[in-house]
């Protein structure tokens, strides 16, 4: 039943896993120790985390849709009630909306599973590749695809995010928008690899529903006025990226594939581990400031100098700056463009940056403004806390010159 | 792979980039350690570029290169072009150290300042030792992103619009020439510098190559603030004054134009650029920014926005220099990178004296000031005198290459230009340094005018005074002793004939 997988990806995955569930670990108890929550919650942190980190690993290494589907809920349902524990009002409301979101997407894929089942009369992923798609296998792989984008939080679905985002705890955000989101859309690459490779049309509409969620996260993430939520809003934009590995990957030969391949997972690691950071030096900044909008910034320079610098050297990897990974990632994804000839999604990778950059410069520029009164108060945060959030923002700027290793463990197997 | 040569480049590379975090670490009131290891870095920086300079012309190899992705890698080498322009910046990084040393005593956010700083030096010397356009694209990038927080610096609102419209340009500007690097790589794979092959290319390939040197060109042409893509040149100036002559001697605005040296020179091979006809496109685009800029620097009554527009005219000399095809033109441009940087970092420098001691901000507040800051005054003079092409000042070296230039390649048209160009760089200067010696100074002026602030009397701190004085000095030096080897007329002499004679 378990195949170890001979795929570099999983090992990549199953690493990315590992060192974010680590790190979040570890600033986690000490997170909450310092927001004083109550044992009654605190004590949850650590076993519905281990939880969920199980769930995650199963995901990468299951080559059969029912136990993917049973890994994929046991992640989803922990990180629901990981939000849950926050305890305010907003994170109640907000991880309630998660669980009816999650269950209809789950009871989608589950339908899909069914059809799929009937017309091939197997559900292991290296048994369904090869078939050609049928018309009930179609409508079973829309339905599929339609629940994972939904858990994915693609544009339209993904107005359930960025509230569970902004009001869970600090570590939970950084877990559920690194990992979690890919865990489906891995899957969903995964299903499209074996059923969807003549369904050209499909892939243009998931390419286009990647364009604008590049697009509407942006613009979403540059009109907010708290910190975590401009951070939850770029989780959309850089989920928009991973959808254009469809559309590149239909029909447009080896070399094309292959470019597509690299880069889309390229971009998730260093999405994960600059996505990772982001949240924990915002959370510090918030823990710091005692306020979360970004007009308690203007004193942070002085007071809060070291997750400031998280903060933007993370948002250097967002963007796609050198030396991230973020910026070999979009060189890849360009060269897949240019030889596809699929030129609309060259312009959203050009928008995207220049949106990206927009939004992050927006919050830097309140940083640099003096405001004498308010930063009086501030206090630093424990220097644990903003060492691993540094940490996990350095390996995403240096990801791009070391890019060649990941690299090459994508190039072991692939699409191709 | 790695053996001394291979570890001094990085080194020299390294440095600023290992000075930024300690500085960052450094409390805020330890002003003098800051200075030692902003100092220490300077010289470690400046000593090892000579090493290298004088390696080079030995003929040494300073290399350094690994795998990125499977068809690009990341390359460094110190060959005689990129050295030019890593001496210009570790040697005008270590004047402006000192300047900003002085020019920032007692201002808030020092920190802040001297680390991005760093970062800002170490990304002009990652551009300046590139070997592929990979390279040279991360460290120009990085370069856009450590200037931003010195442009902002002040934090009034002013300076976070100038901000905002330096990041909308140069963003845009790195977003179009990131297309253009991917679609060179796609035509013709990774282009290692001085090894492109481009001539080699089916005929078909021509139009594609034409509108990859556009938007390369075009992209770079927003750096070097070539007329219509100017426009954050002249808002950048609420930057304090160190960082203004930073930016417009070395950094931001030489490494466009180095970028199109490199892309002309080292990826297209100029006589492929003139074959499918692009150069004379450059050649009237530099032309035009020339005369533009020197007629909008006439109309300024700001003494540092009549620099800028004169920075942007100024370093279009360097692209027309290239554009005109041939030895002369080229010895012109590459020569002129290295004026210009010396020329504009005085007046600058000066400038930002100005403003400290005498709170002076407008051409016309300069009346007489020349006889309550002489030294100051004098090295005004030689900059501004250079840059209008008066031997025996460097400028007048750049000119007269650039005029043989045009005679020689038959662009007639140029000679005009240029004449042009020098009366009106004439026309906005001179007035400048008539005012300084040869107006009396109102009265009431004299009143608000401090006196002398040190024992001594000197007129101003010896941070601010030094490297005006030393920037002066080169700019002269380089004029008058152009024929000693390692000047900059004969450096570029020697990375023309590299290429011509072959």
């Amino acid at each position: 039943m378990i195949t170890l997988p001979e795929s570099g990806l999983s090992w990549l995955l199953l690493g990315m896993t590992a060192i974010v569930c680590l790190a979040s670990g570890v600033y986690g108890v000490k997170y909450l120790q310092v927001e004083q929550v109550e044992a009654s919650r605190a004590r949850w942190w650590l076993p519905l985390l281990t939880v969920l980190a199980i769930g995650l690993a199963l995901v990468w290494l299951f080559d059969h849709l029912v136990p993917i589907y049973l890994a994929l809920d046991t992640a989803g349902l922990s990180a629901v009630l990981l939000m849950r524990l926050a305890g305010t009002d907003a994170a109640r409301e907000a991880s309630r909306r998660y669980l009816i979101f999650t269950l209809s997407a789950s009871s989608l894929l589950l339908v899909g599973m069914l059809l799929l089942y009937l017309e091939h009369a197997t559900l292991a992923l290296s048994e369904l590749d090869g078939n050609e798609l049928t018309t009930r296998g179609g409508v079973a792989l829309g339905l599929m695809l339609s629940g994972l984008l939904l858990k994915a939080a693609a544009f339209p679905l993904h107005g359930w995010m960025p509230p569970a985002h902004g009001s869970a705890w600090t570590p939970v955000s950084a877990i559920h928008s690194t990992l979690v989101l890919k865990a489906s859309l891995y899957v969903a690459v995964q299903l499209w690899l074996v059923l969807g490779a003549g369904a050209w049309h499909a892939a243009q509409l998931i390419g286009a529903l990647g364009m604008l969620s590049i697009v509407w996260g942006s613009v979403m993430a540059w009109q907010q006025e708290d910190l975590k939520r401009v951070v939850a809003f770029s989780t959309v934009a850089q989920m928009g990226y991973l959808l254009l590995f469809f559309p590149l990957s239909t029909g447009t030969g080896e070399t094309v594939t292959r470019l597509a391949w690299e880069s889309t997972w390229l971009l998730a690691l260093n999405h994960a581990l600059a996505k990772a950071a982001m949240f924990m030096a915002a959370g510090n900044l918030v823990l710091g400031m005692g306020r979360d909008d970004l007009k308690g910034l203007s004193g942070v320079s002085t007071r809060l100098p070291l997750p400031l610098l998280t903060l933007g050297l993370a948002g250097v990897s967002i963007m796609g700056m050198p030396p991230s990974g973020g910026f070999v990632a979009k060189w890849l994804l360009l060269h897949a463009v240019f030889i596809s000839g699929q030129w609309q999604w060259g312009v959203a990778l050009v928008l995207g940056t220049l949106l990206s950059a927009a939004y992050m410069f927006r919050l830097f520029r309140h940083c640099f403004v003096d405001d004498q009164e308010s930063k009086s108060r501030y206090q630093s945060p424990p220097l644990t806390l903003d060492l691993i959030a540094l940490g996990l923002a350095l390996s995403a700027l240096f990801l791009g010159l070391l890019a060649d290793w990941p690299l090459s463990l994508l190039r072991m197997e692939g699409p191709w | 792979m790695v053996n001394l040569d291979t570890l001094i480049l990085l080194t020299a590379l390294l440095v600023s980039f290992v000075a930024a975090p300690l500085i960052f670490l450094i409390p805020e009131e330890q002003r003098t350690l800051r200075t030692l290891v902003n100092m220490v870095a300077a010289v470690v920086k400046l000593s090892l570029v000579m090493f290298m300079v004088w390696g080079v012309a030995n003929g040494r190899d300073f290399a350094l290169s690994f795998t990125v992705m499977e068809t690009v890698s990341f390359r460094l080498r110190a060959d005689a072009l990129g050295l030019m322009f890593a001496g210009l910046s570790s040697l005008l990084w270590f004047c402006t150290t000192i300047y900003a040393v002085g020019y920032l005593e007692k201002s808030p956010n020092r920190k802040r300042f001297f680390g991005f700083f760093s970062l800002c030096v170490g990304s002009t010397l990652g551009i300046a030792l590139s070997a592929n356009l990979f390279t040279f694209l991360l460290f120009y990038e990085l370069l856009t992103l450590s200037t931003y927080p010195l442009i902002v610096h002040r934090g009034t609102p002013q300076a976070l619009k100038a901000g905002a419209i330096y990041l909308r340009y140069t963003l845009g500007g790195g977003v179009v020439l990131l297309v253009g690097m991917v679609s060179l790589q796609v035509l013709a794979g990774d282009v290692v510098f001085g090894e492109g092959q481009l001539d080699q290319m089916d005929a078909e390939h021509t139009p594609a190559l034409i509108v990859t040197f556009a938007l390369l060109v075009g992209g770079l042409g927003v750096k070097a603030a070539l007329v219509p893509l100017h426009g954050w040149l002249p808002q950048a100036m609420v930057a304090p004054a160190p960082v203004s002559a930073l930016l417009h001697a070395v950094a931001v605005v030489k490494a466009g134009a180095f970028g199109i040296v490199r892309v002309i020179y080292d990826v297209y091979g100029l006589g492929f650029a003139q074959q499918i006809g692009v150069l004379a496109g450059l050649a009237i685009i530099a032309s035009f920014t020339i005369i533009y800029g020197s007629l909008r620097a006439m109309a300024q009554s700001d003494i540092k926005r009549l620099l800028a527009y004169s920075t942007v005219s100024q370093v279009s000399y360097i692209v027309l220099g290239i554009a005109l095809f041939g030895p002369m033109g080229t010895i012109a441009a590459m020569s002129h990178l290295l004026h210009q940087g010396l020329m504009k970092s005085t007046l600058f420098f000066c400038a930002g004296n100005y403003a400290q001691e005498l709170d002076i901000h407008r051409i016309e507040e300069l009346d007489g000031v020349g006889w309550r800051m002489p030294v100051t005054s004098l090295a005004f003079t030689i900059g501004a005198l250079g840059m209008i092409g008066i031997p025996p000042v460097a400028g007048f070296i750049s000119k007269w290459y650039l005029g043989m230039a045009a005679l020689e390649s038959g662009m007639t048209w140029v000679i005009v230009v240029l004449m042009l160009s020098t009366i009106l760089n004439a026309a906005y200067f001179l007035p400048v340094i008539y005012r300084l010696w040869f107006k009396p100074a109102p009265h009431d002026e004299l009143d608000r005018w401090p006196e002398a602030r040190l024992a001594g009397g000197l007129e101003t701190s010896y941070w601010l005074m030094g490297p005006a004085i030393a920037t002066a000095v080169f700019s002269l030096l380089a004029g008058m002793l152009a024929g000693v080897p390692f000047s900059p007329l004969q450096w570029a002499t020697l990375i023309v004939n590299q290429e011509y004679v072959p």
